[in-house]
């Protein structure tokens, strides 16, 4: 064996640049289908806690993050949704992964809600995220029609506990699941809209909607 | 803790062109997917502050290894058997395989050293427990690999 020359003084910064070079980096496309074929493979081997994917809608970017249970979160791009995946992350388990599969069907309702044609979500719903009295007001709001609002009086004695009127109120703000678990149809006794995780414009746009039958007359978020 | 997705997406590049160097750009596919399926299982319980980038490296090399003994396993004419870490043959390559046949020219400890310390950036110290040689043994093995490379390729450090 020849031993190569020592003359030359190590530079590991032109060295790894030159290694850099000569090797390529990979493209974008293939990375993309061995992400896809990863979370499918995890899938299969029950590795996939979290599912996620986003969607354009008249609210913005949504983000909607599924277990094996059925649909964890849906969050809108002013919680951020890098922060709302390192949440699930904390909360749930590590082992979130982009993946379209578990959640396509959800993206489709959304879809035809926004275009008027859906009033009723069919999707599992998975409440780990809210306990006790939270969960009893997000049980109570899966029964809250299309079209219909209720006030958050109305919603903590339905939820079975009169009293808890400003929980009833916690509990729609922090709703993990908008839009499907319908927070929106909640609103104050005197009218006025209440808090809402998507912003008071979300909620404005949401219940123009559902007043019009599906038909607003300007879709968007409007003013 | 980071879900998992982010760490796909900040060192899948570097995995699969660890994957590449080490098994050519077939192999390499099923390599980063083994690869990272092993590391989202055992993701939950990797410790806090641990190197993410080494401890995926170290996966990717303990599946090459598997990847290639599975190979070798499988009757090939003796005159055929590769020599060099990668069973590379010689003849028509696809076009992005230049690393292939650059590294895969060199003596596997020497390519392995290039390969983790060069392209995957880990400190020697990592790259000597892969290899399992010593330090000094390792940057020995990178810093002839790397002359080796500018020989063929006829680059200098500028």
């Amino acid at each position: 064996m020849n031993s190569p020359p020592r003359g030359t003084p190590p530079n590991p910064r032109a060295d790894r640049q030159f290694v850099d070079d000569l090797t390529g980096a990979v493209d974008d496309a293939a990375l993309a289908r061995l992400r896809a074929r990863l979370a499918e493979q995890a899938d299969t081997d029950d590795l996939l806690d979290v599912a996620y994917r986003t969607m354009d809608s008249p609210v913005g970017p949504l983000l909607l993050a599924a277990t094996p249970t059925g649909l964890v979160r849906v969050a809108f791009e002013c919680e951020n949704h890098d922060e709302v995946l390192v949440e699930l992350s904390t909360a749930i388990s590590p082992r979130v992964l982009r993946s379209s599969r578990r959640v396509d069907d959800v993206a489709r309702q959304i879809d035809e809600y926004f275009a008027g044609g859906r009033r009723l979500f069919e999707v599992p719903v998975d409440l780990q995220l809210s306990k006790g009295f939270r969960r009893a007001v997000l049980t109570h709001l899966l029964e809250i029609p299309y079209g219909v609002t209720e006030s958050y009086t109305a919603v903590a004695r339905s939820a079975g506990n009169p009293k808890a009127v400003r929980a009833a109120g916690s509990a729609c703000a922090t709703n993990p699941i908008p839009l499907v678990v319908p927070c929106h149809r909640v609103v104050r006794t005197d009218g006025t809209y209440g808090q809402y995780r998507g912003g008071p414009a979300a909620k404005h746009m949401l219940l123009t909607l559902e007043a019009s039958g599906g038909h607003p007359r300007t879709p968007g978020l409007g003013r | 803790m980071q879900p998992f997705d982010a760490i796909v997406v900040e060192h899948g590049q570097v995995v699969m062109r660890v994957c590449r160097a080490l098994l050519g750009p077939v192999e390499a596919d099923d390599a980063w997917s083994e690869t990272f399926l092993a590391a989202l299982r055992a993701y939950p319980d990797l410790r806090p502050g641990s190197n993410v980038r080494g401890w995926l490296v170290t996966i990717a090399h303990n599946k090459a290894i598997d990847q290639i003994r599975a190979r070798l396993r499988v009757p090939v004419p003796a005159g055929e058997l590769p020599e060099r870490l990668s069973g590379g043959e010689p003849g028509p390559e696809p076009a992005d395989s230049e690393l292939q046949s650059a590294l895969g020219a060199l003596p596997p400890k020497q390519r392995g050293a290039v390969v983790y310390r060069y392209l995957a950036d880990l400190p020697y110290a990592e790259v000597a427990a892969l290899l399992e040689c010593s330090q000094a043994a390792a940057r020995r093995s990178a810093a002839d690999g790397i002359a080796r490379l500018r020989r063929h390729y006829g680059k200098e450090p500028s």
